[in-house]
């Protein structure tokens, strides 16, 4: 049987990345992801893995680069400046249709910003998060033992896809501590990797790992040829949870960290009546617009609650395409919404349906 | 017939895209060699620049990964960690390495990272059309220092081998000129110790490539030469800076 134990998220995280097959890991220190990378230098010698410190966050990511293109499962961890510092890579990655698995344990900003969990890279990590057409698959857990679970996830669709997932928690996610069990699950059948640089031994043709194209027509054909790829995902890998959704006539919509809070918020709202219920997206690219859109239907109104000055509310507009109000509730710069103000807009919103 | 000159298997038969006289394609052909010669090439991985040699993924017959500007040392790096066994090799123009890659550069020898960097010393950035370089000389006119670069305000050229001589990491730095046949035979000699180096796993290997950009110094192939061996190579001495192994660890005993 599967072992339970107590973990920071963080930690969590790492370790299921090693259980599912990482064994590089680039890093930069930053808060509040230093549990990552400490977890990995423990380990990773363990497993005769490579923990190697980079010299900066561009460096990492273009290590992951090197690693990935050789065939690898490769990782690298960071809070927001530095996520910002890897999108050219994040870019090249998709540009050279490269596997990665890259966290961003959020922390307030813009700018230095603040060390105190934050969701306001919510642009940056669905709007690709560097230059060029392309997007990353952007997983939103929000449980330690969701954390622990979608490395397994990322690995997998990083490698099914050939395309960078981003992991998007928060400082509240990364830190907190809460029981895991360790359960492994069955890796996904995945294609071979032939067209990783191992060197050719004389026996092939060279592979070529390249983002440059010199005719456009090319560079425009192989974009709309990566665009079916996110098609398909955009069909098969969307995600979320639905709680208390059946008779909503409120449905509340919050992802990673700021979802726990909602979902108090929404279980108050019940005690006084109001038929309020949660939709949480659990990718945030692909966005679940088909449950949104199914719910816009049958709710009078949403409530968006989020830790930015509102980013994922743009998505859930789009999803229901604007056919019922969307309300906004959240903090932002490192602050944490709690259930009553949540509470409060939800009875708000509810009043005027 | 008798053959007396072909082309190296590492080498591949497209038609590169340099400018005629650039000496970029000598020293192609000189990678080539060394790798065939010490019969590498099969185990070899290439990571091109950003810079003329960005195509250099098509002339070289090995699996070959394009790097972002100033990034080939970081992407060797995670190639070279995956597959330690095989010999992973840097192609890099002055912009790249010595401006938006000397982070990578310096601490990739600082790691000790067993690769070798290939380092195309121009005194130019020959790809976007001849803007000033960390590694132009003094008073040298480009597209960016029309008036000649001036030191007070543009600072002065960079000595990336001396410089890279300090760190402990380093395990191999040669400066070469590839301006006459002389210094074409040296200049193969050092990039194969380089190889030879790594193939041993003694640690980061570099060699630096005096070389001409005829076309952005608004000169001749010959007077480009020429100009190399007058300006570039008193500022830039040829020479060995570093053939050894890093101090051990914890110092003098
Ligand atoms: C991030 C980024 N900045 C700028 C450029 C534009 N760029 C392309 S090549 C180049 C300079 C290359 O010069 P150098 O490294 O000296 O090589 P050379 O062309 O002389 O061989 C620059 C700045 C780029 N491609 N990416
Ligand atoms: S621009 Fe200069 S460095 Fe580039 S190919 Fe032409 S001559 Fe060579």
């Amino acid at each position: 049987m599967a072992e339970t134990i107590l973990m920071k998220g963080n930690e969590a995280m790492a370790e299921a990345a090693v259980m599912a097959g990482c064994r590089h890991f680039f890093g930069y220190p930053i808060t509040p992801q230093n549990e990552v990378a400490a977890y990995m230098s423990r380990r990773m010698p363990q497993v005769d893995g490579v923990y190697l410190q980079a010299e900066s966050e561009i460096a990492a990511i273009n290590m992951v680069l090197g690693a990935s293109a050789a065939g690898a499962r490769a990782m690298t961890s960071s809070s927001s400046p530095g996520v910002a510092l890897k999108s050219e890579g994040l870019s090249y990655l998709a540009g050279c249709d490269l596997p990665a698995v890259v966290v961003n344990i959020q922390r307030g900003g813009p700018g230095l910003g603040s060390i105190q969990p934050s969701q306001a890279d919510y642009f940056m990590a669905t709007r690709g998060g560097g230059h060029g057409d392309f997007h990353m698959i952007v997983l939103a857990p929000n449980s330690v033992q969701e954390m622990f679970d979608c490395a397994f996830t990322a690995f997998d669709l990083a490698d099914k896809y050939r395309m960078t997932v981003n992991i998007l928690a928060d400082g509240v996610l990364g830190q907190m501590m809460e029981p895991v069990v360790m359960n492994s699950p069955k890796m996904a059948e995945l294609p071979a990797k032939d067209w990783a640089v191992t060197g050719t031994g004389g026996k092939r043709k060279s592979n070529i790992v390249n983002s440059l194209y010199l005719k456009p027509e090319a560079l425009e054909q192989t974009n709309i040829e990566r665009y079916k790829r996110y098609a398909v995902i955009e069909k098969e890998e969307a995600r979320s949870e639905s709680y208390l959704m059946d008779d909503a006539e409120i449905c509340v919509t919050a992802y990673g960290a700021s979802s726990r809070v909602a979902r108090n918020a929404v279980d108050m709202a019940r005690e006084k009546g109001v038929k309020a219920g949660l939709i949480r997206p659990i990718t945030v690219w692909p966005f679940p617009k088909g449950v949104f859109l199914e719910a816009a239907g049958r709710v009078n109104s949403f409530v968006c609650v989020e830790m930015s000055m509102g980013q994922m509310i743009e998505d859930v507009e789009l999803a229901i395409r604007c056919k019922k109000p969307v309300a906004f509730c959240g903090r932002t710069g490192g602050m944490i919404p709690d259930p009553e103000q949540v509470l409060a807009a939800i009875m708000k919103d509810g009043r005027l349906s | 017939m008798k053959t007396i000159f072909e082309r190296t298997p590492a080498l591949s038969d497209a038609v590169t895209h340099y400018c005629p006289g650039c000496t970029h394609g000598i020293v192609h052909r000189l990678v080539a060699e060394a790798l065939d010669e010490l019969d590498l090439t099969g185990r070899t991985i290439g990571v091109a620049p950003v810079g003329c040699a960005v195509m250099a993924y098509n002339y070289f017959e090995c699996d070959m990964v394009q790097a972002a500007h100033g990034r080939a040392p970081a992407v060797a790096t995670g190639v070279k960690r995956t597959h330690p066994g095989s010999i992973v090799f840097t192609y890099q123009g002055d912009g790249d390495l010595a401006a938006i890659g000397t982070a990578e550069t310096v601490h990739a020898a600082a790691r000790g990272e067993n690769i070798t960097v290939i380092f195309i010393n121009n005194a130019i950035y020959g790809m976007t059309g001849g803007q000033m370089a960390p590694t132009t000389m003094p008073a040298q006119v480009t597209q960016t220092s029309p008036y000649g670069r001036d030191v007070s305000k543009a600072g002065y050229p960079l000595r990336v081998s001396e410089m890279l001589a300090t760190v402990d990491g380093a395990r191999y730095i040669e400066r070469v000129a590839v301006n006459s046949a002389a210094n074409v035979k040296k200049a193969k000699a050092a990039i194969k110790k380089a190889f030879a180096n790594q193939a041993a796993g003694n640690g980061f290997t570099l060699v630096e490539v005096l070389s001409t950009c005829p076309t952005n110094w608004g000169l001749d192939p010959v007077k480009a030469l020429d100009w190399l061996k007058d300006n570039m190579m008193p500022y830039y001495p040829l020479g060995v800076y570093k053939d050894g192994a890093a101090p051990e660890a914890g110092g003098e005993a």
